[in-house]
């Protein structure tokens, strides 16, 4: 019973990520109808940004210059990465696919994983291909519930995550702009004519998916403190997948299926051998599309799919 | 007027055609060492050549080798083979049929060893080659031999070690399935294993694939399996996240890793969750005793670093050619003779005292020699802890 529990939290840390960046897929395919490919790789460009923050604002405060304590650190850090990987995301949307949107999907599709080839060894080349270590911003405390090992990092990764969330789902439901994401959902090609600013809409809708993915990313250094350039790439995969299971363009349906994503891959492993754990996760998911092919909560093709 | 300088000329003729002789009686013995000066690991080539030339004086200061009560000086011929395949087997041709060398020492890593040990054999040139892991670089090659344990073997020592310094009768491995090393040694470490604890005693045998950073369900399941002892013969990159992620799932018992840990980024991955953590290796420079201890010393006083583990392996390497020449009783003049002599002669050889461990070359010219277990200490550096022997 122990190892469930056990598992239990171990699945909802590594499902966050997922779920994380799951979000970023769901919404960008959402309102624009294309697929990011390279959201694997804006979550890596946003966890060396963390990393560098992280590092110059551990170097002031152990300086003297500023007295400030790990977690006020971190804090800063998730909100600067956010803010600085979501200038990455609108600047990716400007350059590699407004110019692209009224070429054919696929090109759209193509540029994405090419603009994932530019960031990957973008960063090879600023970085270095030595692993990066991110610093240690809080002292990692674990505790013993009855058999269950729970850190202070892992609770904090979880709660963080549903907080941003929350107030993303608050964002697209409460205010003007989430509802202009929504009408732009829902028809792209009539409500701009309505006055709904398109170009500002998809700007945003990147700016919002790459911040979630640097939240992410930063909450993965915590977590897993070596970083390398290549980190992304099944992530992104995984993350993709994820979104499908959700259901393309459903927030909602993006989080569970981060989550249940997490949960497979944490349960296949223990109770299979660990060899075979991406195999038969896999598998279980193939089969879950065979019988919703549109996710848990897509909607079938309709008219206003463009693809 | 003509006829004496036909004399000189008949002079000048039959002196040319004896300066091989005079050479040869003049006992000069050649060495070669074949090492990367320039290229990808220049460092590996450095570290080679500075331990050469240290060997080279001490030689020298002896007044040479000594050849059944003969005294031989001695040359080093140093190429460099740029850590590229085709260079280093140039290099071994070159200084095979040019510059005659009785021995070669290097290259250095596989990746130029394998072929260039194949130049060596089909010259019947003995070759050492100190740091290559590669059982195909001496695999059939009666003429190569190298300085450092193989794979094989380090599964068996690591198995050894953890038994006698934990007592402990229950392992788990945890290693990376998509790479050769780790999976080949984490093989190795579970035949020895279980030879000595009985079938079933590897308890857990976990594995995941390049790039994963998630190790929980792994660990879960070994921290469930009841196993005293985790073995993880991977990389630094993942030794830094395997080893929290463990600590941070409560398990408090030892964790212990191959001669891949060996590496400074282990430490400034990994940090103090390191700490007091055992894995086996070629050599440790701190805590270094006795012979080790005034080879670092030396290099260090010299050179100004602390030498890594290629340069003792190649130390070593030069010690047991010597040892091998001295021991051959006398020289011919006849260089194919005296190669042949020579790989006798190494083969021979017994219980040679180096600086990384004792060694003696089994039939495939693989070294039975004792590992070093290395300890992480509380400064995050790597100690001395023991040697142990299989």
């Amino acid at each position: 019973m122990t190892v469930f529990f056990q598992s239990l939290v171990n699945a909802l840390q590594w499902g966050s990520f997922y779920a994380l960046i799951a979000l970023g897929y769901s919404m960008v395919y959402g309102v624009l109808m294309l697929f990011n490919f390279a959201h694997g790789d804006v979550f890596m460009v946003g966890a060396y940004i963390s990393f560098i923050v992280a590092t110059a604002l551990t170097a002031l405060a152990a300086a003297g210059t500023i007295a400030i304590p790990g977690w006020v650190v971190l804090l800063l850090t998730i909100v600067c990465a956010m803010m600085l990987n979501a200038i990455v995301g609108i600047i990716i949307e400007r350059v590699g696919y407004r110019p692209l949107r009224e070429a054919p999907r696929a090109s759209a599709a193509i540029t994405g994983l090419m603009i994932g080839i530019i960031l990957e060894t973008g960063v090879l080349a600023i970085m270095g291909a030595q692993r990066a270590k991110f610093p240690s911003l809080i002292q990692s405390v674990t505790y013993d519930v009855g058999g269950v090992f729970i850190t202070n990092k892992k609770i904090m990764i979880v709660l963080v995550s549903i907080v941003l969330m929350l107030a993303l789902d608050q964002f697209v439901k409460k205010t003007k702009w989430g509802m202009a994401m929504r009408a732009m959902a829902f028809d792209y090609t009539v409500v701009p004519l309505m006055g709904v600013p398109a170009n500002v809409i998809a700007a945003l809708t990147f700016a919002i998916g790459s911040g979630l993915a640097a939240s992410a990313g930063c909450l993965f250094g915590v977590a897993y403190p070596v970083l390398d350039p290549y980190m992304g790439i099944v992530f992104g995969w995984k993350a993709f997948v994820a979104a499908i299971l959700g259901g393309r363009g459903s927030i909602l349906g993006a989080t569970l299926a981060g989550f249940l994503l997490g949960f497979i891959e944490i349960f296949v492993a223990l109770i299979f051998p660990s060899t075979m754990r991406d195999f038969i996760a896999y598998s279980i998911i193939l089969l879950i599309l065979t019988f919703r092919p549109h996710g848990f909560f897509g909607e079938p093709h309709s008219a206003r799919l463009r693809l | 007027m003509k006829r004496s300088l036909s004399l000189v000329i008949g002079c000048l003729v039959i002196a040319l055609a004896l300066t091989p002789c005079a050479w040869a009686k003049s006992k000069t013995i050649k060495i070669g060492i074949n090492a990367p000066i320039t290229g990808d690991i220049p460092k590996v080539g450095e570290g080679s050549k500075y331990a050469a030339q240290m060997w080279l004086e001490d030689v020298e200061a002896a007044g040479g080798l000594e050849v059944g009560g003969q005294k031989y000086k001695v040359e080093l011929v140093i190429e460099d083979n740029e850590a590229k395949a085709e260079s280093a087997v140039k290099a071994n041709t070159k200084m095979i049929t040019q510059d005659e060398v009785l021995a070669i020492v290097g290259p250095q890593s596989s990746k130029q060893a394998v072929p260039a040990g194949g130049v060596a054999n089909d010259w019947a040139t003995p070759m050492i080659t100190p740091w290559s892991t590669n059982p195909d670089s001496t695999k059939d090659r009666p003429y190569v031999f190298r300085g450092c344990f193989l794979d094989p073997f380090q599964g068996p020592v690591v198995a050894n070690f953890i038994t006698e310094e934990f007592g402990a009768a229950k392992a788990a491995v945890l290693y990376d399935v998509a790479s050769d090393y780790p999976k080949g040694l984490a093989e190795f470490f579970k035949i020895a294993w279980e030879k000595i604890h009985g079938p079933g005693s590897v308890v857990a045998f976990e594995s995941f694939t390049t790039k994963d950073a998630d190790f929980s369900s792994q660990l879960t399941k070994i921290i469930q399996s009841g196993a005293e002892v985790i073995f993880t013969p991977q990389y630094y990159n993942e030794v830094a996240l395997i080893v929290q992620q463990a600590h941070e799932l409560g398990w408090q018992k030892p964790i212990v890793g191959s001669d891949s840990w060996g590496s400074a980024e282990t430490v400034n991955l990994c940090g103090p969750d390191c700490y007091g953590l055992f894995f086996s290796s070629h050599y440790a420079a701190a805590g270094a005793t006795g012979s080790t201890k005034a080879f670092i010393d030396r290099y260090e006083k010299k050179y100004g670093y602390v030498p890594d583990d290629v340069a003792a392996l190649t130390w070593d390497s030069l010690g047991i050619v010597q040892k091998a020449i001295e021991s051959m009783g006398k020289m011919t003049g006849n260089i194919e003779k005296d190669r042949t002599a020579v790989r006798n002669a190494l083969a021979k050889v017994k219980d040679f005292e180096g600086i990384t461990g004792k060694m003696t070359f089994t039939e495939d010219g693989d070294p039975i020699k004792c590992a070093v277990i290395v300890k992480i200490n509380d400064k995050g550096e790597f100690e001395f802890y023991k040697s142990v022997c299989p």
